[in-house]
């Protein structure tokens, strides 16, 4: 469970995240969905602790971000924004590394790798140097080494960036199934058809603010309108940013 | 320890990074020991050569002092043909040297005058002026016996014509004669562990952020100071390699240089390089740390290059101080990062010892000042900033 609340940061003058609060409960998906530059990626690296917050609450599983940075990142898996690989190791070699450092013991960590290597459809790559993967090769292996030590949460910042059709289907299955393992599982994106499909959740951010917090029904019903896009346009308040 | 797991990480992709193992271990370690061989071989050989080899001179007017000319002859000169215009066969560099003798020689001689001999050279080119120094000498040996005789035909002492002698004493030994000559081989070695950890430097920070890495691994549960020290560890392994490298070059090297036939003696066995070795480490770690924190000052890869390339030039400037302006050596120099190898090394050299304190104090200055630039460069490693690639 992630519990975020009041969450600001300012870069200068730039107010870039103001005042964020939203719940990611276990066994469900949220959706942060927002334009480009809403905010997203910087209230997601707040909660990994990779930023600090200048004001407000950051709670992973009860532990609080500020107090103990290294406890949350344990129950954190993250697919940053960033998703470099290294590109002289193979997938198997960039996996185990994360492995190592999340202090990964030898048996859990065949076994984990194995599964994950079936989940996300991988085993032909694994022992491949990542230097000239695929945006889909890299996603899966950054994800199976962001998963590796078998994490209670799952933060996935535009997962599916970049992806074909078929790669980003098999990505959403992948989630699904976190799900139904009862994780915690928060993702952002700026793509309302995926948002729609996938969460039990969404919450909105424009501007650095949350301007919704409800599950897809209820934003229907919210905005007295049938269909998710002009419930989304509405909420925002402008189409710029958004992709359908 | 994951700094540990960090550690042998860094040191596993780089080795199997073709420019770097090359930079590293290959052309960075290899190239001061060759050069070293290289240019001493052909400078010896060169400065042999002419003092044995028979001087060939052309001359002009040799019929005018047939004496002379054999005296010269006797000393190694081989009289060329005639030419035409000395001055401008010097000029276009077909030789060194020209002996022109005047047709009034003769004349003078007999009156008692001093009978001009005229030498036509180029100063400027540096090649000639050992031949030019070569027929002086002759020339003025030949002056001198025939000045003696004179003397002697008077019913004179010889000795009256030299009522000062100034006999030199030279304190150089062997040693330190060849220690002059390798005065920039301290910098050879600072500059192979620069050069050594360079790019991992480069590599480990900057380009980590510009492949958008550095991220990712920032969300790993562990203190950035860990990752920090391990990634100082794989710089400091490959200089440290690359260092060997060196020293046993040196070694190697030292076999193959014609010392001896210049008087010189020259030690860069193993004795040499464990002590050089030692005197290095704290180097080692420094040029480690500052290399990161430049490089984590740097937006991309290409800019912490230029940075680094700038940060270079650092260690240079104690070679070129006590080289265009040598001071005498005092303790408290060994207190002195780059300073302290430099004289250390200097003093290895030219065969004098090196003391236990003076060791140490180098040893611990040396580190003491390296775990300030840690520490810096660990606080830099706290900033967001950092993790973020543009």
């Amino acid at each position: 469970m992630i519990e975020v609340s009041n969450l600001r940061k300012a870069f200068g003058k730039v107010q870039a995240v103001d005042g964020v609060s939203f719940r990611a409960r276990d066994g469900e998906i949220t959706g942060l969905l927002g334009p480009n530059g809403a905010g997203k990626t910087t209230t997601l690296r707040m909660l990994y602790t990779l930023m600090k917050p200048d004001g407000g609450e950051v709670r992973v599983d009860g532990v609080d971000a500020a107090a103990d940075p290294l406890a949350v990142r344990r129950t954190l898996g993250v697919l940053p924004d960033a998703r470099g690989l290294y590109k002289r190791l193979t997938a198997r070699e960039n996996i185990e590394y994360f492995a190592r450092l999340h202090g990964v013991e030898t048996p859990q960590l065949h076994a984990r790798r194995e599964a994950l290597v079936d989940a996300l459809e991988m085993r032909d790559i694994l022992d491949r140097r990542t230097e000239g993967f695929s945006q889909g090769q890299r996603v899966k292996t950054a994800i199976a080494r962001a998963l590796i030590h078998d994490p209670r949460n799952v933060i996935l910042d535009e997962p599916t960036n970049g992806l074909d059709v078929m790669a980003t289907r098999g990505l959403r299955q992948f989630m699904q199934a976190l799900k139904a393992e009862g994780r915690c599982v928060l993702f952002s994106s700026h793509i309302m058809q995926e948002v729609a499909a996938l969460c039990d959740r969404i919450v909105v951010i424009a501007h650095g603010r949350v301007v919704a917090d409800e599950t897809p029904d209820a934003l229907r019903a919210q905005t007295g309108e049938n269909n998710l896009e002009d419930a989304f346009v509405k909420i925002i308040g402008s189409e710029e940013g958004l992709a359908a | 320890m994951k700094a540990l797991t960090v550690f042998l990480k860094e040191v596993k992709e780089n080795l199997r990074d073709k420019r770097t193992v090359m930079s590293a271990l290959l052309y960075g370690p290899l190239i001061g020991p060759i050069l070293f061989v290289l240019i001493l071989n052909a400078s010896v050989t060169r400065e042999l050569d002419k003092a044995e080899q028979p001087l060939k001179v052309p001359v002009v007017g040799a019929q005018y002092a047939p004496h002379l000319l054999d005296a010269l002859k006797q000393q190694g000169l081989v009289p060329q043909p005639p030419v035409a215009d000395p001055e401008a066969v010097v000029h276009a560099q077909d030789a060194d040297v020209v002996l022109r003798i005047p047709a009034g020689y003769g004349q003078a001689w007999r009156r008692g005058e001093p009978a001009e001999v005229e030498l036509v050279y180029d100063s400027s080119r540096r090649d000639s002026s050992a031949q030019e120094h070569r027929l002086r000498e002759m020339v003025q040996a030949y002056a001198q016996q025939q000045g003696l005789m004179r003397l002697v035909a008077r019913g004179l002492p010889p000795t009256l014509a030299v009522p000062v002698v100034a006999v030199g004493r030279d304190q150089s030994t062997p040693q330190s004669r060849a220690g002059l000559m390798f005065g920039m081989l301290p910098y050879f070695f600072v500059l192979t562990v620069f050069l050594g950890g360079m790019y991992l430097a480069i590599d480990l920070t900057a380009g980590e952020r510009e492949r958008q890495s550095l991220e990712p691994l920032f969300a790993n549960p562990l203190p950035r100071w860990q990752i920090l020290l391990g990634k100082l560890g794989a710089i400091c392994a490959f200089s440290l390699a690359s260092l060997v490298i060196t020293v046993v070059a040196f070694a190697v090297a030292g076999r193959f240089l014609p010392t001896e036939k210049l008087g010189m003696t020259l030690d860069l066995g193993f004795a040499f390089g464990g002590r050089v070795l030692l005197l290095m480490l704290p180097l080692l770690v420094l040029l480690a740390a500052l290399q990161t924190l430049v490089a984590a000052f740097a937006k991309s890869y290409r800019e912490a290059q230029t940075y680094l390339q700038i940060l270079m030039f650092v260690p240079i400037l104690p070679s070129m101080l006590l080289t265009f302006a040598p001071v005498k050596t005092a303790d408290w120099m060994y207190a002195v990062p780059v300073l302290a190898q430099q004289i250390g090394i200097t003093a290895l050299l030219r065969g004098g010892a090196v003391s236990a304190s003076q060791i140490g104090l180098c040893l611990v200055c040396g580190f003491a000042v390296a775990l300030v630039a840690v520490l810096a460069t660990a606080w830099v490693y706290r900033s967001e900033r950092l993790a973020i690639s543009a």
